[in-house]
């Protein structure tokens, strides 16, 4: 407590010794700029704290064009912009047309794209050096530093999240689960790095990977049960008369499971660069140092760490979702309180 | 109000994209299948091994711990025996040295029992034999007495003097 009291004031002295400055700095510049009508050159002056705080923003010229810029840095697009250095645009691909199904689809390489491949080279990097561990270490040894702390996410994917779920036969979906997991975990926290953006942020991508979690659902179910009880199952187990009703209710449940998933994660990614973004340009709208220095950059990075949370949350909640799905398709009727008895240990 | 207006309406933000999609799904399958055979066979395969070596170290230290405690068991039942043994060693050794030492005693009891006896006997022996001899002396005496009276023969002095003599000739005799 005495150690508090004696710090506190003097960490607070050293803040505003190193607020001062800039907040007199910034008076000087609301004055001129509105003198002089216009806040180019405060926005400018602003400009490389604000690529501190997040990847990508630009210096918006006038206050209107904020939600512009927002879209602009949310969305994907076949360009890599590297403000102020420049930009570097993508190439424009399609399938050609001789090509039966897909024939003439465009596949665009696009920001998102880009980065899904960062995403999966930083992941076969990290896991071909843990992996190459693993082969070389023997029973006996304790793994340490990268292999140590991916084992940790490793286990607890295998333990709390798909043996607790799915129960017997729960290493079958492991390497599923464990990639997806990875996948969105490195595609969410490589959109928070500078010059990033966010691929789970893309209604697309978290549509393809539900799509996925769909279809291992759906073919752990037939496994499971086969296609008699597949249909059986979509019968709910109620009298033969209820059918007519429980039959498209099962039915659109089975589609209602990936759509939750698409949206959770890519309204959870997005909303979180939105409101950085957000906070950031409540300094450019009101032309102010001062709400910059208390308000948009404190509150920006608050949001950010919690954004670093969010992401191992989303990743987790992907993969737990599925779990969970892939558990429920493939439980039997008279095992429900075994399996049950078991997830609860 | 306008900024939020644009995001909301913005209709691109859901627009879908099937060049994005497909890429996605390339991506995915592809590191899937990598990850698959480069990282979840060996982690996985570690990480049950380490699990099924953990299980069978408890197993190993539980058994152990059992013999050890079997064993500590025999040995303390081995040490009781062993004490118990010695315990009646020594009672044993105890009671053999008192009923020697009350054999002893018995017997030199007896012995000198015997030995006073034995004395007894021969004391009683002698006495009886001095008893003999003093008698026939005594008897030898009375004859030779009545043969000196009757050789001097009926004269009173005579006879006095001689019974004097005697009686002085066994004073002085005995003395």
């Amino acid at each position: 407590m005495k150690r508090l009291r004696v710090t506190k004031p003097k960490a607070i002295i050293k803040v505003f010794a190193v607020l001062l400055p800039l907040i007199l700095c910034g008076f000087g510049v609301a004055s001129a700029s509105s003198e002089h009508s216009s806040g180019v050159s405060g926005n400018v002056a602003a400009a490389p704290a604000v690529e501190v705080a997040h990847g990508g923003a630009e210096a918006a010229p006038e206050e209107e064009k904020a939600g512009d810029v927002i879209m602009h840095h949310i969305l994907d697009k076949g360009v890599l912009t590297f403000e102020p250095f420049g930009e570097v645009s993508l190439p424009h691909l399609s399938i050609p047309a001789s090509v039966p199904v897909l024939g003439g689809l465009d596949i665009s390489v696009t920001k998102h794209v880009v980065m899904l491949w960062l995403v999966s080279a930083a992941l076969l990097i990290v896991f071909s050096i843990v992996g190459g561990k693993y082969k070389t270490m023997n029973s006996r040894q304790a793994p340490k530093g990268l292999a140590n702390a991916m084992e940790a996410l490793v286990e607890f994917i295998r333990l709390d999240v798909a043996k607790s779920n799915i129960g017997h036969g729960y290493e079958k979906h492991l390497p599923y689960l464990l990639t997806i997991f990875f996948f969105i975990l490195f595609c969410n926290l490589l959109g928070l790095i500078p010059y990033g953006a966010t691929a789970t942020g893309n209604v697309n991508v978290t549509l393809t990977l539900s799509i996925f979690t769909f279809f291992v659902t759906q073919i752990a179910a037939f496994r499971a049960h086969g296609v008699k009880g597949y249909l059986q199952h979509l019968t709910a187990g109620t009298h033969w008369s209820l059918w007519i009703i429980m039959v498209p209710i099962e039915i659109i449940g089975q589609f209602t499971k990936p759509f939750a998933l698409t949206v959770r994660l890519f309204a959870n990614m997005t909303a979180g660069h939105i409101i950085i973004l957000s906070l950031i340009f409540i300094s450019f709208i009101l032309k102010s140092y001062i709400v910059a220095v208390a308000v948009s950059v404190p509150f920006a990075i608050f949001i950010y760490l919690l954004e670093l949370f969010v992401a191992f949350l989303q990743a987790f909640v992907f993969t737990m979702l599925s779990a969970l799905f892939i558990g429920l398709a493939t439980a039997h009727e008279g095992h429900d309180e075994h399996e049950a008895a078991v997830a609860h240990h | 109000m306008l900024t939020s207006g644009i995001i909301l309406l913005a209709g691109s933000l859901l627009s879908p994209n099937p060049g994005l999609i497909f890429w996605t799904a390339v991506t995915f399958v592809i590191v899937l299948l990598i990850l698959k055979k480069i990282a979840w066979g060996p982690i996985l395969g570690a990480l049950e091994e380490r699990e099924k070596g953990i299980q069978s170290s408890i197993d190993r230290a539980h058994q152990a711990k059992d013999e050890s405690e079997a064993i500590l068991r025999k040995n303390r039942e081995l040490l009781a025996k062993a004490d118990a043994e010695s315990d009646r060693i020594i009672r044993e050794g105890k009671d053999y040295a008192e009923k020697l030492r009350a054999d002893f005693t018995d017997k030199a009891q007896a012995e000198a029992k015997k030995m006073i006896a034995s004395a007894k006997d021969e004391i009683e022996q002698e006495k009886r034999r001095a008893l003999d001899v003093l008698r026939n002396e005594v008897a030898d005496l009375a004859v030779k007495g009545a043969e000196k009276i009757i050789k001097t023969a009926l004269d009173a002095d005579m006879q006095k003097k001689i019974v004097d003599s005697m009686i002085q000739d066994l004073s002085t005799k005995r003395n």
